[in-house]
């Protein structure tokens, strides 16, 4: 029974997770995403994402980093840095672009 | 003849109805005191705005000053002069009167604020890129001193946080990476001596000097506790307080550190904003041991006294940066909450402080309240306000 029950709930943890990933960001959320990168990310990594008490955000320095490292760093922070974990403000799928735009570098401001 | 006096007549009269009007205007330059201006910084648009408190109002908008993020400004003595700190480097001097840069340096890759000396000869800037601190002549802002912080590597410098001015020109910084606390002395005859103190905490992140110029406070990251330095016993080193606090609990995340700048003293209390918790810490001055805490809305930044000390106003962290919290500093409590929008950023008293401003990034708004009554006076449009500086900051140490 309690067997059932897990894999049930693991079923339905992956279709949360499957419907989740379906379902593109709407473009009123990327703006918003944007605006917290920017003044939020921004106050300690620079609003030109240059660094400050944060590093900098360069995409050219991203490039030694996965796209996994930079989306767990965002998800759980970094312990004993005072990057803080988003986990409990943004989704997987928000974090998700937040790595993939940080890459392509269109936030930065060279 | 007698037809070509008739426009010379028109002409002088003209003439004479602009002469009022040039009695307060020098090349542009109003001629009138400073103690009632101060400047709004428009952080993503790298512009300024000088404003009045006692017109409430606007008197004219300076572009070009780079990345303003985090950047903050110190006044002149005689008022006159607001040197604006950017994100980027850039050291800024700004005419009140003029509305207009007299000069601006790039002086170093990232900075994070600066401090004027006791004589307002020397303006000091805070930098994390390359780390360390830079000395400039208030004047020229020609370079004085280059205080590279401790090394990290070859390349790298600790970090510098929590500058502020001290009695005796000196200027007192903390190293962020290093946990350490640096005592600068400047003279006009010799250059400047350098005390460092060491092991004085893990991640100092900010710094505070008492309005009476006597204790200087690191507030630390990385662990648990405050650190103190006795500027009349200084051969004492640091002292650790509250080191209790919070120990073996568990911290929220912190989104944004809190400032120690707008730390407020009211009378014998003291009230710090607590780092990661929702709380403000109630202090004794003096024996700095912890009367009290007080839960409020969210993470504090800022804990302003209002001049008098009757109130503090706190804003707070994202995503609860929408807030604002008044509390009575005799009673301990919350009196008034108010929610004017998101991204409250700064909050500025009118030097006696009946009024009170607010920058309110995403509504690109100031707005000005009563602290009486809580009366909203006026709205002024402004583009993504961050920090507001009035001009009587030029007389009070630290700040």
């Amino acid at each position: 029974m309690s067997r059932t029950i897990y894999i049930s709930l693991l079923s339905a943890l992956f279709l949360a997770q499957q419907c989740t990933a379906a379902a593109p960001l709407s473009d009123t959320r990327k703006a918003e995403i944007g605006h917290i990168v920017q003044q939020d990310c921004g106050s300690c990594h620079g609003l030109t994402l240059k660094g400050g008490l944060g590093p900098s955000l360069d995409p050219a320095r991203l490039k030694q980093y996965s796209s996994g490292f930079l989306e767990t760093t965002i998800l759980h922070g970094r312990p004993g840095t005072p990057m803080p974990p988003w986990g409990a403000l943004l989704t997987t799928d928000e974090i998700h672009y937040i790595a993939t735009q940080l890459r392509s570098g269109v936030w930065y401001v060279p | 003849m007698s037809h070509n006096l008739i426009p010379l007549k028109r002409c002088l009269i003209a003439l004479l109805s602009l002469i009022p009007l040039l009695a307060f205007q020098v090349n542009g330059c109003e001629i009138r005191g400073t103690g009632d201006l101060g400047i709004v910084i428009e952080r993503a648009s790298g512009s300024i705005q000088v404003i009045n408190t006692s017109q409430r109002e606007s008197l004219g908008r300076i572009e070009g000053l780079g990345d303003l993020s985090h950047a903050s400004a110190v006044f002149s003595r005689d008022g006159r002069y607001a040197y604006i700190f950017g994100r980027d480097g850039g050291l800024s001097k700004i005419d009140l009167l003029c509305n207009n840069i007299v000069k601006r340096v790039i002086q170093g890759g990232n900075s994070i604020g600066g401090a004027i000396s006791q004589n307002g000869r020397w303006v000091a800037v805070s930098n994390y890129e390359p780390g360390g601190v830079r000395i400039f002549n208030s004047d020229s802002l020609e370079l004085v001193a280059d205080i590279p912080a401790t090394a990290l590597s070859k390349e790298k410098y600790s970090r510098t946080v929590g500058l502020v001015d001290a009695p005796g020109n000196r200027f007192i910084y903390s190293l962020f990476d290093t946990g350490e606390t640096w005592v600068v002395e400047m003279d006009e005859e010799k250059p400047p001596t350098i005390q460092k103190f060491t092991d004085i905490g893990i991640q100092p992140y900010d710094g505070l000097i008492t309005p009476d110029g006597r204790t200087y406070i690191a507030g630390l990251f990385g662990e648990d506790g405050l650190t103190l330095f006795d500027l009349w016993n200084l051969e004492k080193g640091a002292t650790r307080i509250l080191n209790h606090y919070g120990r073996g609990e568990q911290k929220l995340p912190v989104y944004k550190m809190p400032h120690l700048e707008g730390w407020a003293q009211a009378g014998a209390r003291t009230f710090l904003p607590a780092v990661g918790r929702h709380e403000l810490l109630v202090i004794n001055t003096g024996s700095w041991d912890e009367v009290g805490r007080i839960a409020v809305h969210s993470q504090p930044v800022f804990a302003m006294s209002r001049p008098d000390g009757r109130q503090i106003w706190v804003n707070f962290a994202f995503p609860h940066n929408d807030t604002l919290q008044v509390i009575d500093t005799q009673s301990l409590e919350i009196i008034h909450q108010m929610q004017p929008g998101k991204g409250i950023l700064h909050m500025e008293f009118t030097p006696r402080g009946e009024e009170v401003w607010v920058s309110i990034r995403d509504k690109n708004r100031i707005d000005i309240y009563n602290t009486e009554t809580f009366e909203h006076i006026k709205s002024l449009p402004a583009e993504t306000p961050s920090g507001i500086f009035f001009t009587h900051r030029a007389g009070q140490i630290g700040l």
